[in-house]
């Protein structure tokens, strides 16, 4: 009975927010697919003709995990935060908390919605890059994939604690802004910090996200920053972090439950 | 077997509004039963312990004997509710909604969908299942949220203010539906403002005032403590002054109208009496307002003075 119910429960939630992933198209996967052609136009043709080769592979090249990367962050994130915030600010969350769901499937019915939009937003983005490359060989297939999949995971769950957290709509939007896309933008998407001076070398180690992006070039291009070893390590403390996070915040009520 | 068995049930909120001092009250199963009180009485936040949407700072509740405290989610598997605000999304269909709630309780898509179709049929909303929800009336939204709460047919159904804002006939309507739902052995619990609408439909009640329990009996017994009554007669002709009557007092509201107040064990024939020896004549007479109301009001204008 139990397992029955957690299994119905948990596959409500993700066809209910692959359906809304899919209703509002217009702004869950159109968008990443234009911003990741321009910036492989300015930053892969227009300027990486001119940088030539980083890190022994051509610039267009290298940068692909990276936006892959970002793309999948940002909308993990993004999808989370939007349609949890959305639910309790609606209320509709309610639906779920009065129903007699354990909150570990409610979490992992949000995580799979968030997942699936990664996914499919990463997907959007390989796809474009074969526009601007000659073709991409991943060198190993089930890294990129665990990689991408922990990833994932682990910034769909930031994104929940962000969105019980938020009390109004601008409060959704200061993570992502404030602290996201700047640890993106310095997490080796562009660059290898082997460029960086020593002092910013040793900076960047603190940064999570230059574990992923690496981690997850190394299984595309065989080519990474930091060994494989710290690149699962940190994700994994990551995970245990916000998974601790979030069932804590569901368990309380925080937020939902007064 | 108790359907609801509240013990001792406390709630002081973060900014110190003690809103329930230790309520107890049980429920029997298949019962009928209203829970009345003035706005911030303590019924929605018992509501909301009951369904577990609001963290109880002492004692305990109990659906069936699971507890809401221990066993959340079997108690939880019990209860139907529908709340008193709008709480599903608008931009959803009605008959995702429905399924989609039926899916959180662990019943199949397969089975899910049927049962949907019938409830949004018998609450006349299977004409507008697939429009977005925000498209429907007041009156429509309403009714969604008690399909909603009946699709995983819960032994215990509790009601916010289900007809809170409806129009009279879609009112009947959905009172004649809960008490069909009643017959068919689902305990009920209704709040509502609507006095006339607990005294039609249930046969027991808890009457709660400032997060304590007032009263708490059958209806019937309730209503038979109301001693007195006040009715008002409207008169064909002007009146030139009050008449006197023994064990009667008679107010006169304009020249035409008066307000009689006398006990339930006297008779009006005094007065009638009266007025027929000064050739008035009685066109009609009603009750001032409903008998659960006038005993409501005594019941809480008591503890406004305690």
């Amino acid at each position: 009975m139990s397992t029955s119910l957690n299994w119905v429960g948990y596959t409500t939630i993700v066809r209910k927010e692959i359906v809304r992933i899919l209703r509002i198209w217009g702004q869950t996967v159109v968008p990443p697919a234009i911003t990741m052609s321009l910036y492989f136009i300015i930053f892969g043709n227009l300027i990486g003709s001119r940088i030539g080769q980083m890190g022994g592979l051509d610039y267009m090249e290298f940068i692909v995990p990276g936006l892959v990367m970002m793309s999948v962050i940002t909308n993990s994130y993004g999808n989370m935060v939007s349609s949890f915030f959305g639910a309790k600010f609606g209320r509709h969350i309610e639906e779920l908390l009065i129903s007699p769901l354990p909150n570990w499937v409610i979490l992992a019915g949000y995580v799979t919605g968030a997942l699936v939009r990664g996914l499919l937003v990463g997907g959007v983005v390989i796809l474009v890059s074969l526009f601007f490359t000659d073709g991409l060989e991943v060198q190993h297939p089930w890294i990129t994939l665990s990689v991408l999949v922990m990833t994932s995971v682990v910034f769909a769950m930031a994104g929940m604690v962000n969105a019980i957290y938020a009390n109004k709509f601008d409060d959704i939007a200061i993570i992502p802004t404030f602290v996201l896309t700047p640890l993106t933008y310095l997490g080796g998407v562009f660059y290898t910090i082997s460029l960086l001076p020593e002092f910013w070398q040793k900076v960047s180690a603190f940064n999570p996200i230059l574990y992923m992006v690496n981690g997850f070039r190394y299984g595309m291009l065989g080519q990474s920053d930091v060994s494989l070893a710290t690149v699962y390590l940190v994700i994994g403390l990551f995970a245990v972090v916000m998974f601790a996070a979030c069932m804590f915040l569901l368990e309380t009520g925080r937020g939902m439950r007064s | 077997m108790l359907a609801l068995d509240v013990q001792e049930l406390q709630k002081t909120y973060a900014n110190g509004v003690e809103a329930l001092k230790g309520v107890s009250l049980q429920v029997e199963e298949g019962d009928f039963f209203a829970l009345l009180g003035p706005n911030g009485a303590g019924k929605s936040t018992m509501i909301g312990i009951v369904s577990s949407l609001v963290n109880a700072s002492g004692g305990d509740a109990k659906v069936f004997g699971a507890s809401v405290v221990n066993q959340r989610s079997l108690a939880m598997s019990y209860i139907g509710l529908v709340p008193q605000e709008l709480n599903f999304n608008q931009f959803e269909k009605p008959l995702d909604i429905v399924v989609n709630q039926a899916g959180y309780y662990g019943i199949p898509r397969r089975v899910a969908l049927p049962r949907a179709e019938r409830y949004l049929k018998e609450l006349q909303l299977w004409d507008k299942h697939d429009k977005p929800a925000r498209e429907l009336s007041g009156g429509m939204k309403r009714r969604l949220m008690i399909a909603r709460a009946m699709v995983n047919e819960p032994r215990l159904l509790i009601l916010d203010e289900p007809t809170a804002g409806v129009d009279i006939e879609i009112r009947r309507s959905m009172w004649e539906l809960i008490r069909q739902i009643n017959e068919s052995g689902t305990t009920v619990i209704l709040t509502t403002h609507y006095l006339e609408e607990a005294e039609e439909l249930c046969r027991n009640i808890a009457i709660i005032d400032r997060g304590e329990i007032r009263e708490n009996t059958s209806m019937k017994e309730l209503l038979s403590k109301l001693d007195v009554e006040t009715f008002v007669l409207d008169l064909r002709e002007p009146l030139r002054e009050l008449p006197a009557c023994e064990d009667m007092e008679i107010v006169m509201r304009d020249d035409y109208t008066l307000e009689v107040t006398l006990s339930r064990a006297k008779s009006l024939n005094a007065l009638f009496g009266e007025l027929d020896r000064r050739g008035l004549h009685v066109i009609s007479m009603r009750n001032k307002s409903n008998r659960l109301e006038e005993l409501f009001i005594r019941l809480v204008d008591k503890g406004e003075a305690a």
